[in-house]
């Protein structure tokens, strides 16, 4: 059914469970590495491998992670909790079962407001949090015969267990009501501030793309002013911002087109796919999980203590949606200046800029569009050029200076860009300063009109916007180094026609 | 009253992936109802107001320097597995025994 009559006729209900994996250099429960894309079972030990006789010992800055991030999720946390273990069979898991929290999670009962930009201008909204729980990631499956690599079909599967034991935080929000049919942004903002979040305190570099913050769906519909909620599905790792905005759009045109027709939407887990931007049903929930739950017995209780909590509490940096005010006071800025800033992801580079003696209007001005632009070029992400926010502060003060035109900047910054080191070396390297010297100019002011006689016969008969052409010339013999502002001057002085 | 009925062990069985078969569920249905019954007199003298015990020491908050060291190398780490393919452990068809 289309999205505007699902709408009319009824209410969502969300619910998203977010994965995060944090950035610590070893994994939760032993001391193996944790890099990204190494090579199949290379990050593995008796630990990991569930080998007989090997015990687990817990990561102390996860615990600190988790803690800080429930801090910032403005969540309680526990005095006292335990492990347990969530005892299932797939091999993804080689214990059999997962390490993780069950009926006391580290941290319980905060929220997360986020904003939604609507034709009526910005709109916020409380996510409240129910918990934020420690556990362990599984390893990684990859399915070989069959048609298209997946499970259904498949031939067999093998295994690599260099994820297995990385840790993990999942938060788990208490249901969303009340956003009628901006449901999906209001996920997208949730997952996108969330992001934000934890990338600010440090804990993870939130890839989504390499599966370190992954996010599952739920979604319920009502008829509109029902009291009573339907009943859900869930759907599974879904893996980047825009993903989740059509996952929960697609599920709500599905779900309505179901009860529209008289039928009864199932309780299932459903799997996102990237490339049709909807799901597809997967393993129904009708036979309710049964992980038989038990306190982990190799593992004793996390009891932080109220000092290291405050501790960690008063050494939490500034978080977004406070450096967000801050920089949109402090900056002048208008909704949707801010707004663009935080589409870009510049905000905490254009921060550094002004802090480096930039202004934050030039600041914004190159990290929005020659920056960006470089970015999309060679399609990596702002932050990930190869500038630092000092030595584009540095390429500015240059052009405020005098030293170098806007042209000239460029060609410092694509310098920097290609590895010939600072602004200054470049400039020095490659010779680019403005060329305003009045006897350097002029004679290319004088050729400029030698050249180009007609145009100069115009000028003289009073078309001054006709020097235009001529301060092209000059700008042309002088590979871009003239101060064009000074050559034009020039240009009409010659000309009598000043 | 048996302390785990037959139902039971064989929801047990299957959550385990054990194949058991009927002679097999009255025997262990029986056996096991023999210890919990024997561990249920524990009920009797540690009423509500005793918690369950999950660690048998007074310790908590045992934490690790979260510092990598190597593991195993992947020829020691795959030696055990029954079958080895492109580095990683080759298992069974995941679904196909019950969907």
């Amino acid at each position: 059914m289309a999205y505007d009559d699902a709408m009319r006729r009824y209410e969502p209900v969300l619910g998203l469970e977010t994965h995060v994996e944090l950035g610590t250099a070893s994994k939760m429960f032993c001391s193996c590495a944790t890099e990204f894309g190494a090579a199949p079972n290379t990050q593995v030990c008796p630990v990991c491998l569930a080998l007989p006789g090997s015990l687990p010992v817990v990561n102390g800055t996860a615990v600190e992670s988790a803690i800080r991030l429930g801090l910032a999720l403005n969540c309680s946390i526990a005095s006292w909790c335990r492990f347990a273990r969530k005892n299932y069979f797939y091999p993804d898991m080689p214990k059999n079962y997962q390490i993780s929290q069950h009926d006391e999670p580290l941290c319980t009962d905060g929220y997360l407001d986020v904003v939604v930009d609507t034709p009526e201008g910005p709109r916020e909204f409380r996510v409240e949090i129910e918990r934020v729980h420690m556990e362990e990631d599984t390893g990684k499956t990859s399915h070989v015969g069959g048609a298209t690599g997946r499970i259904h079909g498949a031939d067999y599967s093998i295994v690599d267990y260099n994820r297995a034991g990385i840790p993990l935080l999942e938060i788990v929000t208490r249901p969303i009501e009340h956003t009628g049919d901006l449901a999906p942004q209001v996920a997208r903002a949730y997952v996108a501030e969330l992001r934000d979040l934890v990338r600010s305190l440090g804990i993870s570099d939130v890839r989504m793309e390499e599966g370190s913050l992954r996010c599952d769906v739920n979604v319920s519909l009502m008829p509109r002013g029902a009291d009573e909620w339907g009943t859900r599905s869930e759907t599974k790792n879904v893996n980047s911002l825009r993903s989740v905005e059509r996952a929960v759009r697609s599920e709500i045109e599905r779900q309505a087109g179901v009860l529209d027709a008289g039928g009864r939407v199932a309780q299932e887990t459903r799997h996102f796919q990237e490339n049709i931007g909807r799901s597809i049903s997967g393993r129904s929930k009708e036979e309710a999980q049964d992980y038989r739950y038990f306190p982990d017995p190799d593992l004793v209780p996390v009891a932080p203590s109220a000092e290291w909590v405050e501790e960690l509490r008063a050494g939490l940096p500034e978080l977004p949606a406070a450096k967000r005010s801050r920089v949109k006071r402090e900056w002048e800025l208008s909704d949707e200046e801010l707004r663009d800033l935080v589409n870009a992801d510049a905000i905490d580079l254009v921060a550094a800029t002004v802090d480096a003696g930039a202004s934050p209007t030039d600041a914004r001005k190159w990290w929005l569009n020659e920056l960006s632009r470089r970015a999309t070029e060679s399609e990596t992400e702002l932050s990930a050029l190869p500038i630092t926010p000092a030595q584009v502060a540095r390429v500015i003060a240059l052009v405020t200076e005098g030293t170098l035109t806007n042209k000239l900047a460029r060609q410092v910054v694509d310098g920097v860009l290609n590895g010939e080191g600072d602004p200054d070396t470049v400039v020095e390297a490659r010779g680019l300063t403005v060329v305003s010297d009045d006897s350097a100019l002029g004679a290319a002011v004088d050729q400029a009109i030698a050249d180009n006689p007609d145009i100069a016969e115009k000028i003289r008969g009073g078309k001054v916007a006709a020097a235009g052409a001529l301060v092209g010339a000059v700008m042309k013999a002088t590979r871009g180094q003239a101060d064009a502002g000074r050559a034009r001057e020039l240009i009409l002085e010659r000309l009598g026609a000043q | 009253m048996s302390a785990i009925t037959r139902d039971e062990v064989a929801h047990l069985a299957r959550l385990s992936r054990l194949a058991l078969n009927e002679d097999e569920l009255d025997q262990l249905a029986a056996q096991l109802d023999d210890i919990i019954s024997a561990v249920a007199k524990v009920q009797e003298v540690a009423k509500g107001d005793i918690p369950p015990t999950s660690h048998a020491l007074p310790l908590t908050n045992v934490y690790r320097t979260d510092e990598s060291r190597p593991g195993l190398p992947p020829e020691q780490a795959l030696a055990g597995a029954p079958s080895v393919e492109d580095q990683r452990f080759r298992v069974p068809r995941i679904l196909g025994e019950e969907e």
